[in-house]
């Protein structure tokens, strides 16, 4: 099946009453997430999860992936009326959207994310719908060491690009290694690290995981640090969302930037939209003839990281789906449920699953063309959900979870595990050590031992078999040079340090 | 502030040190199963490595904070902040282990409640209506409409 009639067989399935439904639900939902600060898309995802297994695959996906991209153009709005982000991609646009606020221009502001956004996730979801098969295809050739090499590849990236210290990054990741190997192994049938637990020989939920680490976490997080911010009002009426003609012109260029940096970073796993935004934001200043505008209110350095932030959702979706590689947290989140339904993502699921990957792509594209419609006129009434008071909205938050995670499997132990989860990402969180690497451990950790031993199994223990097939090798070479990047900074700043004081 | 305070309020020291231990038992039951079999690596295989690397990082991880210096100007800890967030964990603690005999809506009842007026400081009879609808809410969302089976306590509820 070719593009066009992927696509056009997308629609087929996007457009059925059923999946447009789901679509707009998820949109809606995503965006009151990413209104609702100290609830993320990830936590949303996690806790709605296990809700959808009962669901058509093709309608969960579009609305659980709904809620993911939903959550991005929300967030400018917390950003916007209470300098701070909804959601953490939105970071950046506080800068410029607060300030655009204060100067008067909130209305502005907020259709010129709104456009930004539009503007941007469209071009990220014609970029995957480009880049997806041709990606499928090449990974085809892929085999065991191929696909181990690949992961460690990924792997690398995710720690050295998760925000914290490289060492911090790379335990987290080995923690969530060592959760995914919690249970039965499937080669020898040994039980490990079950504690006698017979509950854990099937091994740990990762719904329950995502749910603690994510949810729980923030929500203890957020009463630890409970801030107050002063809302802005909207404007009322349509009109005053349009921005000026002025304001269009000094956004043009970001829009393109935003588009384009945010899809690119988006296809790195580990990026993560909060460096899409960052990056974006930091080459709009760099080429703009008015640099003294930014951080006052300059319409351009809130168009670019909103763009960003948006055409990332595009780009985090092609490992995902032709790799079966998750980027991030949330897109970890989105494998599992694919799994769930008994869908395996890789270079196989365009031809094996085209209902749920071209589905999904055109689902995309009417969510986008939701979105927009949803807050233009709307964003005077989702702002009010900031007048929620949190002795609300955590209990609910709490009760969803907690339903979350005992509907997996019925049993009050995966809300005990729940608990220990939510206070391990509480802990994590106060000390530093960044989650989404020990998600994607656990995520990828089983796959992962699967590709080493059956690569092992093939060369019958030699282990150069990585380095004798050039595309493995190359993967390794990298996540090597990638591991290796903050040790050689590290040397050329202790070099500095040690040349200045001698001088 | 003593050294042995300091080392203690350094996250970096204990959880690396937390970390090590884990890592030596992750190796310790490595080793008992095996390592390779003649259909290739066995079930110790990559146990026994990742943990080597945890044990290794988390050693450089001590080893860091102590080479860059225990800060002896820590911020001040929120205490009020981190005493809200355990009280908040413990609630939800004790909720979950009062679940099985009392029931989904009863527990969850009694957790909102704690965390209403306790946490957030709302009065008592504000915080009973609001405990009482939001699981109501939650009973007829998810027990009534979606037909989804949460625990039952001894008032069949």
């Amino acid at each position: 099946m070719d593009i066009i009639n992927g696509l056009a067989h997308g629609f087929g399935i996007a457009l059925v009453p059923q999946n447009l439904l789901w679509c707009f639900v998820g949109c809606f939902l995503g965006t009151v997430v990413g209104i609702l600060p100290g609830l993320g898309p990830a936590a949303t995802i996690a806790i709605l999860m296990p809700l959808t297994l009962n669901m058509d695959p093709a309608g969960g996906i579009i609305m659980l992936t709904g809620i993911y991209y939903g959550a991005k153009y929300g967030g400018s709005t917390t950003s916007i009326l209470l300098n701070m982000p909804g959601e953490s991609s939105s970071v950046v646009s506080c800068i410029d959207g607060y300030q655009m606020a204060r100067n008067g221009r909130a209305g502005a502001a907020l259709g010129i994310a709104a456009i930004a956004s539009f503007i941007a996730g469209t071009v990220g979801i014609v970029l995957l719908t480009l880049v997806a098969p041709a990606v499928a295809r090449f990974a085809l050739s892929f085999s065991a060491p191929e696909y181990f090499a690949l992961m460690a590849f990924g792997l690398s990236l995710v720690v050295l690009l998760s925000g914290a210290s490289l060492l911090k990054g790379l335990l987290a990741l080995l923690v969530g290694l060592w959760l995914s190997t919690i249970g039965i192994d499937l080669f020898s049938a040994q039980s490990r690290f079950t504690f006698g637990r017979s509950e854990l020989l099937g091994g740990l939920d990762f719904v329950v995981i995502a749910i603690g680490v994510f949810a729980i976490a923030e929500i203890l997080t957020t009463i630890q640090h409970r801030q107050e911010g002063t809302l802005i009002p909207v404007p009322k009426g349509f009109r005053n969302l349009l921005p000026s003609r002025e304001e269009l012109k000094a956004s043009r260029f970001a829009f393109v930037n935003g588009s384009f940096t945010g899809f690119i970073i988006g296809v790195l796993p580990g990026a993560g939209s909060a460096i899409a935004s960052f990056i974006a934001y930091g080459i709009e200043k760099a080429v703009s003839k008015r640099k003294e505008m930014f951080g006052k209110g300059a319409p351009e350095g809130l168009a670019a990281p909103e763009g960003a932030n948006n055409a990332d959702t595009g780009g985090a979706l092609v490992p995902l789906l032709t790799l079966g590689i998750p980027g991030g947290g949330t897109t970890a989140i989105l494998l599992s449920a694919l799994v769930l339904w008994g869908i395996r993502p890789g270079p196989l699921m365009i031809t094996e699953s085209p209902d749920i990957f071209w589905g999904l792509v055109a689902s995309m594209y009417v969510g986008n063309v939701v979105l927009l419609l949803l807050n233009l006129p709307l964003v005077p009434l989702f702002a009010q959900l900031l007048r929620v008071p949190t002795w609300i909205l955590f209990p609910v938050i709490f009760g969803l979870s907690i339903i979350g995670a005992y509907s997996v499997s019925e049993r009050i132990f995966d809300v005990e595990l729940l608990a220990a989860f939510g206070l391990l990402g509480f802990l994590m969180a106060k000390t530093g050590f960044p989650s989404a690497p020990l998600i994607l451990g656990f995520v990828l950790g089983d796959a992962m031992e699967r590709a080493l031993r059956q690569s092992l199994m093939m060369s019958q223990g030699d282990l150069t078999t990585f380095f004798q097939r050039p595309i493995s090798l190359v993967l390794l070479i990298a996540a090597v040079v990638i591991l290796l990047l903050p040790l050689v900074s590290w040397f050329n700043r202790a070099r500095v340090r040690a040349i200045s004081e001698g001088a | 502030m003593s050294r042995l305070g300091s080392i203690v309020r350094d996250g970096d020291i204990v959880s690396g040190a937390l970390l090590a231990a884990l890592g030596t038992y992750i190796i310790s039951r490595a080793s008992t199963w095996d390592y390779m079999t003649a259909n290739g690596p066995g079930p110790g295989f990559f146990p026994l490595w990742y943990g080597i690397c945890i044990v290794a990082l988390s050693l450089a991880l001590v080893g860091h904070a102590l080479f860059k210096g225990i800060s002896e100007t820590h911020e001040p800890i929120d205490w009020r902040g981190v005493g809200r967030a355990i009280v908040t964990w413990l609630a939800f603690v004790i909720a979950t282990a009062l679940m099985p005999f009392l029931g989904f809506v009863i527990a969850f009842t009694l957790l909102c409640l704690c965390l209403i007026h306790i946490v957030f400081r709302q009065p008592l009879l504000r915080a009973i209506v609001a405990s009482v609808a939001i699981t109501a809410v939650f009973k007829l969302i998810f027990v009534v409409l979606l037909q989804l089976d949460l625990p039952i306590g001894p008032l069949g509820i």
